[in-house]
């Protein structure tokens, strides 16, 4: 085991695959010779080279149609898009082109393909640089959707996505980017579609997803030794496909579900997850379902106004508290 | 017919080349009839694209390609599927929603595919197979296959984001690809002049990629395919992509719920006087081709497409269970466990 930031850890997981397979590339902007505006792909230049790490042009959709035909005709292309809120330039290939297209030619065209981006709040770059868009992405059909927390999913979620043969999609959160974790030695990787649980508890199940999960962690901490609530918390993981046996059961057994979303409210992933919780196991709920979430609003810049918008540990303590007693 | 710039590249045509480029043309005319008239007679439902007018583009390309090569189309991309060889039958019964079409029926007129031929599929989102074309074309290069993708889209494409990045990205990397724009005169049901700031709305624009210009006679199938020659094998030895624009016309109207009105009148006339079909036949009795030739082929393209609108009549619609298949790559639509 290494202590690793969560940002060593994507070019760690790049690295990984890159020395173990040939036809895996990496394109992007800025991603080669600067090594990333995050510094997230140092290191990876050097090591494998202009013909396999390609800087590209400020260009998302050449960037996501050339992963998407590279990916049709025998490479395993990485591409990087370098804030979120960029997908909303280049969506149409993502929701039109790779999502749909094995679909739509009856299993012809077989995309293994990773788009890497960086998502979330927290680094005070306003509402055209820090969204969660995580939800976007899961709400079309044919693209796997993963946001890891720790350093060890990244670089084992990487991995995995490398392997996938569908095309996924990792929301990395720009600022866990310093977060350090113990990461594995060796050749690391996950399981898509497995959430993880991270801690045990007997009054409520708080369900989360990327930094919101350590805000879960840090409330439930807080909730146990001041108030007296025993929190579990599942880590998501993997929105598509999505762990629903491992939150169904976490859920049923507290008989309280809380999810903490840092998308906005309307259509966030927890209304998926309390439609399915209410849906399937209603009779073992014991109260109302929570969804903590950022407010319906384009995000602001200013610390006191971003720190009060996506949830805090205070709220999430706060909300619980109000709620479960 | 603006040929001024011309390309005159010195590949020769045997008669052997010219009869397989008659050939193909006519069966791309004929299916796309076909295709019209299965419409009529509501066999087939949805929408369709036909590209009566401008089978030279796609026949002198489906010549000229290697069978390794990759085709990127549009949705009307009926002619471009067919002429890498997909297979007649696949294409109708796609249109008509059958299991004997190419996808099953799941994808239908604008979505034909065909990998086993190097149709790469035809895409209804405009400008988005540009880069995707580029992308095929980045990993022959980097897998040093000397394979080359083609990609053909319309004169209003031009005018999309996606032209310009692809543009940009292939120069700067050298991608073996070829960008053909058929310029009918027409994006959708608005004279593509009208909203483009240049004539000649791909080839005025490659010198701002550092492209040269080139604008052909789309209707000369000849003219098509040396181009093709001359373009593709440069793109293979490394000498990176082209942007050629082909001038040409569609007799009908964009799609089957266009008639065409918005045509001045006489124009549709003068452009019918240029059918490529016809020219071509011309051509060849010129060059001394025994009409008998030409007649035995026409029969035998029209029983092709009379056998295939058979076989893909009879074809059974698809099995419910074709809904849940094929989302992802292990045959599944699970987004949950």
């Amino acid at each position: 085991m290494a202590e690793l930031t969560y940002r060593d850890a994507v070019a760690a997981g790049i690295a990984q695959e890159m020395r173990r397979d040939e036809n895996v590339v990496f394109l992007g902007e800025d991603i080669g010779a600067a090594g990333g505006v995050f510094k997230a792909t140092v290191g990876l230049f050097e090591e494998f080279g202009p013909r396999r790490v390609r800087d590209t042009p400020i260009s998302e959709q050449a960037i996501l149609g050339a992963a998407m035909g590279a990916a049709m005709t025998g490479l395993k292309p990485i591409a990087e898009i370098m804030f979120s809120d960029f997908l909303a330039v280049c969506w149409d290939l993502v929701a039109n082109e790779i999502a749909k297209t094995r679909y739509m030619t009856d299993g012809q065209i077989t995309l293994p393909l990773v788009i890497r981006t960086a998502n979330g709040a927290g680094s005070r770059f306003g509402a055209q640089h820090s969204q969660s868009v995580e939800n976007w992405a899961m709400m079309i059909p044919g693209i796997k959707v993963l946001a890891p927390a720790f350093p060890a999913d990244v670089k084992g979620l990487i991995a995995a996505a490398v392997r996938d043969p569908d095309p996924v999609i990792i929301f990395e959160q720009k600022s866990l980017y310093a977060f350090k974790g113990e990461v594995p030695d060796g050749d690391h990787v996950e399981e898509i579609g497995k959430a993880k649980v991270l801690r045990h508890g007997t009054d409520c199940t708080i369900v989360a997803l990327a930094l919101m999960v350590h805000r879960a962690l840090a409330a439930a901490e807080i909730l146990e030794r001041d108030h007296g609530i025993s929190c579990t918390v599942v880590d998501v993981r993997s929105l598509v496909p999505l762990d629903t046996v491992t939150i169904l059961a976490e859920v049923a057994k507290t008989g309280r579900l809380v999810t903490i979303e840092e998308n906005p409210r309307l259509c966030g992933w927890g209304a998926e997850i309390a439609s399915i919780v209410a849906d399937e196991i209603f009779w073992d709920l014991d109260g109302p379902i929570i969804r903590i979430t950022t407010p319906h609003i384009p995000l602001p810049s200013a610390d006191l106004l971003e720190d009060n918008t996506i949830p805090s540990v205070e709220r999430v303590v706060r909300e619980i508290r109000e709620k479960i007693d | 017919m603006d040929t001024e710039t011309t390309q005159k590249a010195p590949v020769v045509l045997g008669h052997d080349v010219r009869l397989e480029l008659y050939k193909m043309q006519l069966e791309l005319r004929y299916c796309e009839k076909r295709a019209y008239d299965l419409f009529l007679q509501n066999l087939i439902k949805g929408t369709s694209h036909l590209s009566l007018g401008q089978e030279a583009i796609a026949a002198g390309f489906g010549v000229a390609m290697r069978s390794d090569d990759w085709t990127f189309c549009t949705y009307r991309g009926h002619a471009h599927t067919l002429a890498r060889g997909a297979s007649m039958e696949g294409v109708l019964g796609e249109l008509m929603g059958r299991q004997c079409g190419l996808l099953g029926g799941k994808g239908g007129s604008m979505h034909l595919t065909d990998v086993t031929k190097g149709a790469m599929g035809s895409y209804a989102i405009i400008g988005a197979h540009l880069p995707v074309a580029a992308g095929a074309a980045w990993s022959a290069q980097y897998r040093g296959t000397e394979q080359v993708a083609v990609c053909f889209f319309g004169d209003g494409t031009t005018n999309i984001g996606a032209f310009h990045e692809a543009l940009n990205f292939s120069v700067i990397w050298k991608l073996p690809v070829i960008f053909v724009c058929e310029n009918n005169l027409y994006m959708e049901y608005t004279p593509i002049s009208s909203v483009t700031a240049v004539e000649h709305p791909a080839a005025d624009r490659a010198s701002a990629y550092n492209l040269e210009k080139i604008v052909i006679d789309g209707n000369d199938a000849d003219e098509v395919y040396r181009t093709a020659v001359k373009y593709m094998e440069r793109a293979r030895a490394g000498g990176g992509p082209a942007l050629i624009e082909c001038m040409t016309y569609r007799h009908s109207g964009h799609s089957r719920a266009d008639p065409g009105k918005y045509r001045p009148e006489g124009e549709l006339d003068r452009w019918l006087e240029r059918d490529p079909i016809k020219l071509y036949r011309e051509r060849l009795l010129g060059l001394g081709i025994v009409e008998a030739t030409l007649t035995d082929i026409e029969g035998e393209s029209m029983r092709k497409v009379d056998e295939a609108t058979e076989a893909a009549k009879v074809s059974p619609v698809p099995t419910l269970d074709a809904i849940d298949k094929n989302v992802w790559a292990d045959g599944s639509t699970a987004w949950r466990n």
